[in-house]
């Protein structure tokens, strides 16, 4: 079975924040192509994935198989200034390390 | 409720003979024993919940015989036919199977990309939920408890489904045959590469 790309690519820019404070719990995410505003219209509520990999592997259990990679989900909130950045609140806040990686933006859930 | 009881109770009631000498010899029994225990203070009953609940909206978009894609789960990013909304409010879908090897399956509609591709659909017979609802876990009583499972629990499609499936690939089949190229369409599977947006796009 040929694999399928079903969503977009993201890049977590850091957190909400103003000069000297930061709310860890708004990440900022840069999705790739999305350059305005009214871009963003299309991925509101669309669900993010942070996948990265553990040290020990644990066993998916949805799948059942034995893997290292993890996720952290969460969903887009709404655009963050005028040039196509979106706000995401994740189920448990993003770790510092996401911040520079890739994060992926699916499709659903779809209002197409 | 309590005064309820009460009055029931006194209205109502079966003479009973009782032996002995001193028992008086019948007496009326209540057909309804008030009960042992009460609480000091009258309860409030909630009210009736007389919701009924309505299948989704439908998107605009999606028609019985538009073609859609499949975001999620083992079919992702296959194209595939829409039947019906079931009572449900849950799409019913086929590949058709003899295509691209969706069965008939229920999918909702937030994880589907509605296209402009649109089938030609003849009368279908009617389906419900009923067909697609598992039967749950036999419940094992103390002594089977222990005992490991020898029986394979996993799930068997049932010959009902099968011959449903090919009855109705027989008529979704030849509607999508008669369309130029629509076969391979549904036979290809949608993925996003380099460059290519969804925002962008029009499905």
């Amino acid at each position: 079975m040929q694999p399928v790309k079903l969503f977009s690519k993201g890049v977590v820019t850091g957190y909400r924040r103003g000069l000297r404070n930061q709310d860890s719990s708004i990440s900022l995410v840069k999705i790739e192509g999305v350059t305005s505003k009214a871009d963003t219209e299309f991925y509101l509520g669309k669900r993010i994935a942070y996948v990265y990999r553990g040290l020990k592997s644990r066993k998916n259990k949805i799948t059942k198989r034995d893997t290292k990679l993890r996720v952290i989900w969460g969903k887009v909130r709404r655009a963050h200034g005028s040039s196509g950045v979106v706000r995401a609140s994740f189920r448990t806040n993003l770790p510092p390390k996401a911040i520079g990686a890739t994060v992926r933006v699916m499709l659903y859930p779809s209002r197409v | 409720w309590f005064a309820a009881v009460v009055s029931s109770v006194l209205s109502s009631g079966i003479n009973a003979e009782y032996g002995g000498e001193k028992n008086g010899g019948t007496r009326t029994v209540p057909v309804q024993k008030s009960p042992r225990f009460y609480p000091t203070e009258d309860c409030k009953t909630p009210l009736k919940n007389r919701r009924v609940a309505k299948p989704t909206k439908l998107r605009g978009s999606i028609v019985p015989g538009s073609v859609v894609i499949l975001l999620a789960g083992s079919h992702r990013g296959k194209r595939v036919v829409v039947l019906k909304q079931l009572p449900s409010g849950l799409l019913l879908v086929t590949g058709p199977y003899k295509i691209n090897g969706v069965p008939l399956r229920r999918v909702d509609q937030t994880y589907v990309i509605a296209t402009s591709t649109k089938v030609e659909l003849p009368a279908l017979p009617a389906i419900g939920d009923e067909i697609f609802k598992r039967k749950g876990k036999p419940t094992k009583n103390e002594k089977e408890m222990f005992v490991d499972n020898a029986g394979d629990n996993s799930y068997k499609i049932s010959a009902e489904k099968v011959a449903l499936q090919k009855e109705i690939d027989a008529l979704v089949v030849p509607a999508v045959k008669k369309v130029d190229m629509l076969q391979s369409y549904l036979r290809s599977r949608f993925t996003l590469t380099k460059g290519q947006f969804p925002h962008e796009m029009k499905f």
